[in-house]
């Protein structure tokens, strides 16, 4: 997945002159991960899926990955970025070969 | 070398802005801020300023072009009035939260419904809090002035908090005084071009007004509040070095006329402060010991000063173009709570309400009421003056 992770060495402000005004921040600072809400996840059935890409499209918080591909059959494998997945279901929704299932999270397949 | 010319404040303010030198003025025309963006288009036309003009659809465009032109680190101004400024409130809250050194003029006046083109101050005082320096203009030059005044304090590192400087409508906007306008090389030595680390810049690639959850969000606002209580000192010095430089000297936050023996004071901005100006000179030959302060700066809110005078008067009076319906006068209740714990009599006067001249009859009216509780009369503490019945 080529996609910037939680930036775990962050070093938050101690002070009102470390804190950049206006709400600001530099550039790649994913200060905190935002799934702590979601109930369910989606998980691809990879045979089903036909790579037309309208989970990646459709995903309100832009967190379906399509840089992996699989070496041997050099396909592309669509990955979830569960750090910011919030559980919405519209890519599930929207796939046409409904090869996107909702799972609850803490189920068996984590 | 100055020159002086006959101008309307709005004049006056464009002629401001013509020297501030922005790279950017946003602005959508409403009455009565309308003949100021028209001389500042006058004054690109004639080749005598190369501002880059964004002609927008509607005040909200206007705060929100001024406020990315500002986060690409450009000087910039914009002006409204009224609906205008309800229209933009959004983009208001946007550009303080934001910290970007905007400076704009809000031509006070009413707010429909009723629907009133003329001058009052409930416009400005509904974004009381939308988180801009408030300063307040008396005159023509004091609006060229504040200008210059209001780029220097917002633009300070240690303060890059917007600033709205308030015309009366009509009663400024429109009304023509001797000017005197100071030169482009004059201005240039006080005020330099505005430069910023903080901008968008590929070279130094920045997150502006991002989110900020609970963990942060009231840090953000802590921070806001102590540049507001830093810009106290910031608007003091920048008045003491125009002061220096110009020859005109406005004294900061908070003007004293007469004060020094005054036993009874009325608190005024804007336009109603050259009228009391006039009135407490007349009732002064009459040996009465009357006094004008008048605020200049409403945001921040020159609370030291209110507080360092609780024992200095026997009476303030508060003349507010505005009322806070269900509570009082929006200036009254601030003098009020800064003047904690004083003895004096306090009196709040609404007037001058869409467009009604507050004129010299209902000053000294102020005056003989405030002079009244002093002897022991009884006064309703708010009061709508000059109503029809």
């Amino acid at each position: 997945m080529n996609k910037p992770k939680v930036n775990k060495d962050l070093k938050l402000p101690t002070n009102f002159d470390e804190l950049m005004i206006g709400g600001g921040n530099g550039v790649g600072v994913l200060a905190t991960v935002n799934s702590g809400f979601r109930t369910f996840h989606p998980v691809f059935d990879y045979n089903k899926c036909v790579r037309c890409m309208f989970c990646w499209i459709y995903c309100p918080e832009g967190c379906i990955d399509k840089t992996t591909v699989d070496p041997e059959s050099g396909k592309i494998m669509l990955e979830v970025d569960m750090d910011y997945c919030k559980g919405c279901g519209v890519c599930a929704n929207e796939c046409p070969t409904k090869c996107i299932s909702m799972v609850k999270d803490g189920d068996d397949d984590e | 070398m100055s020159r002086k010319a006959f101008l309307s404040a709005n004049e006056a303010a464009a002629h401001g802005v013509r020297l501030a030198k922005p790279e950017i003025v946003s602005a959508y025309p409403i009455t009565p801020q309308t003949t100021l963006v028209e001389k500042i288009a006058d004054f690109i036309a004639d080749g005598e300023s190369d501002i880059d003009y964004i002609m927008v659809e509607s005040e909200h465009s206007a705060m929100a072009a001024a406020f990315g032109a500002s986060l690409m680190g450009a000087r910039t101004f914009t002006a409204s009035s009224s609906q205008g400024l309800l229209y933009m409130a959004e983009m208001l809250h946007y550009a303080s939260g934001t910290r970007v050194p905007i400076v704009m003029v809000d031509a006070n006046r009413a707010t429909a419904a009723p629907w009133n083109i003329y001058g009052d101050q409930r416009d400005t005082m509904s974004q009381r809090d939308a988180g801009w320096i408030m300063l307040f203009a008396e005159s023509g030059q004091e609006a060229l002035d504040m200008i210059l005044q209001a780029y220097k304090i917002a633009e300070d590192p240690e303060i890059m908090t917007p600033v709205m400087v308030n015309l009366d409508g009509f009663t400024l906007t429109h009304t023509y005084d001797v000017v005197e306008i100071p030169d482009q090389e004059e201005v240039d030595a006080f005020l330099p071009p505005y430069k910023t680390d903080y901008k968008l810049d590929p070279e130094h690639p920045l997150t502006m007004a991002a989110t900020t959850g609970p963990d942060f969000h009231t840090e953000n606002r802590a921070q806001q509040q102590l540049a507001m209580e830093a810009a106290k000192a910031k608007i003091q010095e920048v008045s003491d070095e125009f002061a220096k430089m110009f020859g005109r000297d406005y004294h900061g936050l908070v003007e004293e006329y007469r004060c020094d023996d005054a036993e009874v004071a009325l608190v005024a901005t804007g336009s109603s402060a050259g009228t009391t100006r006039i009135i407490v000179d007349e009732l002064r030959e009459e040996g009465k010991k009357v006094g004008m302060i008048k605020i200049r700066s409403f945001r921040p809110f020159p609370k030291e000063y209110f507080h360092s005078v609780i024992d200095k008067f026997k009476a303030v009076g508060v003349i507010d173009r505005s009322i806070s319906f269900g509570a009082e006068g929006t200036i009254f209740q601030e003098v009020k709570g800064a003047m904690y714990g004083s003895d004096a009599k306090l009196g709040n006067y609404i007037v001058g309400l869409g467009g009604r001249d507050v004129s010299r009859a209902l000053i000294k009216e102020m005056f003989d009421k405030l002079f009244n509780m002093v002897n022991g009369g009884e006064e309703e503490e708010v009061q709508f003056l000059g109503l029809r019945w």
